[in-house]
């Protein structure tokens, strides 16, 4: 392996060392490298002492800047406030219908409402409010609990079947399946489709279904199939179905039941946000 | 004991990816082996550390080669790192599960000490050993300079182990630990590019190779993605810097351009350059497949890092981006959909560099089964 270097105008020396056929020139180090380097070790001297640096026995030395990443934040928080105070209060202290009717109150409650909901709602309704399976889509104008401003508030504060919140929504539709014959779900499964013109799989059953549907869901569905807001009941006869409104799945809701939970915001929101991010699912499209 | 350790660290590695797929783990970033792993790991790495320091001590020739000094910092400092990071108490002798000697902010900085020095010492100064070897031998050209090995391998050593608070800015983590990670990440500069420098000027006098070897062009090219993430980083561990691409996929692809292009690249250098010598060839099985290898696995880490770039700073501004009265504008899930066509892209260029070592596994298999006897026969494409 040991082949020549083809000739070179000026051939650096070399250390004379060899290790397996590897020579090593003995250039100097780079002059760029080098001032380079020690212009970084000067600024690192400098940085440390400007900024929060060198531990102590008890703590750091904090640096002629008096420079802080906790103190920072803290100031930035306290100057947003301090820029929002005003208008931050009338949203807490004006009736909830009034806001819509001040401008400017809407546009603030509105994008304060907005930045609430990419927080803390997105997560279960999606980041454009249109819901998912068990989770209600928001730009509708069907309620489960009503959609009023009041209604919306109330909701947000204390949650939907909550065990933190003694106020929170409840309501707990049975699983029929410990109380009806598996025919009579099938019947009452294929009422149910015909109720928002659906084609159920079983014409025949039709009828039979809803004997059932009367003696049993219509306390709380209503005879219609309207529903009830008080109650939390969904509406049956519209095109809207919360986990699906295929065959099999209203069978398996009628059988098992269904019993989405959602949390009580006030432990986590102050009331401003609460209020805002009412304002923002309220003008969504879907609001009463 | 070479075998040993040969066989103990595969056992190591069947073990680590068992707990894996079994969720055994004590969720630490890179050392997500349990107790058990650990000690079967410290035990293969002693026995790698008494190999390698006892072949030192027995050498016949004066001098120790510059690539040796690296991966002697390598064995070294990886067996101190895994075994702090990794003090724990088992929780039974029969059980996997163990709890960690650290709790909180001292947890954290523990591990990214580690963390960070398992890229230092593992994937640099173990590279870097790499390098020191197969570039001049390749290249056969002298070592540029010897005196720059020797500073830039104690500045770089002694330099990169303080630097991991780095990655804990704005956290628990007090500002006087990260002004100590960020200023060491900013003085290591400098001993990182030495290497670079010595393995670049290395092939001054013959730079004529870059057209004619394409082993040589990866070995480049190589040392390039080396330059330009050791720059990288140092530039994200300043606080500013970090508060924007902290968490987002700046980060991602800072870690690839490092892993596919310096870690990747110089790996299917020394491949190329191994494998016919150990199997007695006179030469590759086909040099344009290495050239095609170079292109695809260059041109696939410029796409997935540079997407990674764009999605970086894309999330990094979405995610900082306030209204007029200080209100989040986007929400995460918006941040998720805004990076889609750029994973496209990334996803591409995984396939791309993919695609390339695919075709090195292919030519280095052609190259051990083509014996030069037979060679016309054996080979449907000839070899350039």
């Amino acid at each position: 392996m040991a082949r020549q270097p083809r000739q070179e105008r000026q051939e650096p020396e070399t250390t004379g060392h060899e290790w397996d056929g590897i020579r090593e020139y003995n250039n100097p180090l780079p002059r760029w490298w080098l001032w380079v380097f020690y212009a970084t070790i000067v600024w690192a001297i400098w940085y440390s002492i400007a900024y929060p640096a060198w531990p102590l026995i008890e703590g750091a030395t904090t640096g002629y800047k008096g420079w802080s990443t906790r103190e920072n934040v803290a100031k930035a928080i306290a100057e947003a406030e301090a820029a929002n105070a005003a208008i931050n209060e009338r949203p807490a202290s004006a009736e909830l219908t009034a806001i819509a009717d001040d401008p400017e109150l809407q546009a603030y409650a509105t994008s304060a409402g907005a930045a609430v909901f990419k927080t803390w709602c997105a997560q279960c309704h999606g980041s454009g409010a249109a819901g998912a399976k068990g989770y209600p889509n928001l730009l509708d104008n069907d309620w489960l609990w009503g959609g009023t401003m009041e209604d919306i508030h109330t909701t947000v504060t204390h949650g939907i079947r909550s065990e933190d919140d003694p106020d929170a929504r409840y309501s707990e539709m049975p699983a029929f399946g410990d109380i009806l014959e598996d025919e009579e779900i099938a019947q009452v499964a294929n009422y149910v489709m015909t109720l928002s013109g659906g084609t159920p799989p079983d014409a025949e059953a039709v009828a039979a279904g809803e004997e059932v549907f009367l003696d049993n869901c219509a306390v709380c569905h209503m005879d219609d199939g309207s529903g009830d807001i008080f109650q939390g009941a969904p509406a049956l006869n519209d095109a809207i179905w919360l986990y699906g409104g295929d065959y099999a799945t209203i069978v398996e809701t009628v059988t098992d039941s269904r019993f989405g939970v959602m949390p009580p915001w006030q432990t986590r929101l102050s009331e401003a946000e609460i209020r805002a991010v009412t304002v923002y699912v309220h003008q969504l499209g879907g609001g009463e | 004991m070479a075998w040993f350790v040969f066989w103990g660290y595969q056992l190591f590695i069947v073990l680590a990816a068992t707990g894996y797929v079994l969720g055994a783990t004590q969720s630490r970033e890179y050392a997500e082996p349990e107790w058990y792993v650990d000690w079967w790991l410290t035990i293969v790495w002693l026995a790698y550390l008494a190999i390698f320091i006892g072949t030192i001590v027995k050498r016949r020739e004066r001098h120790i080669y510059v690539a040796n000094w690296f991966y002697l910092s390598f064995i070294v400092t990886i067996a101190m790192l895994h075994v702090v990071n990794n003090l724990s108490v088992p929780v039974s002798i029969f059980g996997s599960k163990s709890v960690s000697l650290f709790s909180g902010v001292q947890d954290a900085m523990t591990q990214w000490w580690y963390g960070h020095n398992a890229v230092g010492f593992f994937l640099t100064a173990g590279f870097l050993g790499m390098m020191y070897y197969f570039v001049p031998k390749q290249a056969e050209r002298p070592v540029y300079s010897y005196k720059l090995s020797i500073i830039h391998f104690w500045a770089l050593i002694f330099i990169y182990i303080w630097a991991g608070p780095h990655h804990l800015h704005y956290t628990a983590l007090p500002d006087w630990a990260g002004t100590l990670g960020m200023v060491f990440s900013v003085v290591l500069w400098m001993p990182s590019w030495g290497g670079m420098i010595n393995g670049l000027m290395t092939l001054s006098g013959a730079w004529d190779k870059l057209r004619t070897d394409p082993v040589i062009r990866m070995m480049v090219i190589s040392i390039g993605f080396y330059g330009m993430s050791t720059f990288e980083g140092p530039m994200m561990s300043i606080r500013a810097v970090n508060s924007l691409s902290h968490y987002t996929d700046w980060t991602i692809g800072h870690v690839h351009s490092g892993a596919l292009g310096w870690n990747g690249m110089i790996t299917f250098g020394a491949l190329y350059f191994l494998v016919p010598r150990l199997w007695n060839r006179e030469r590759l099985y086909s040099l344009s497949m290495v050239s095609w290898h170079f292109w695809l696995a260059t041109i696939g880490i410029i796409l997935y890092a540079a997407s990674m770039w764009v999605t970086g700073i894309m999330e990094g501004l979405m995610w900082r981006e306030v209204d007029a009265n200080g209100f989040l504008v986007n929400s995460f899930a918006d941040t998720v959909a805004a990076k889609f066509p750029m994973y496209v892209v990334r996803g591409l260029g995984g396939l791309l560099f993919l695609t390339g070592a695919i075709i090195m596994c292919y030519n280095l298999y052609m190259t051990v089964r083509r014996s030069p006897a037979i060679a016309p026969t054996n080979s449907a494409v000839p070899a350039e």
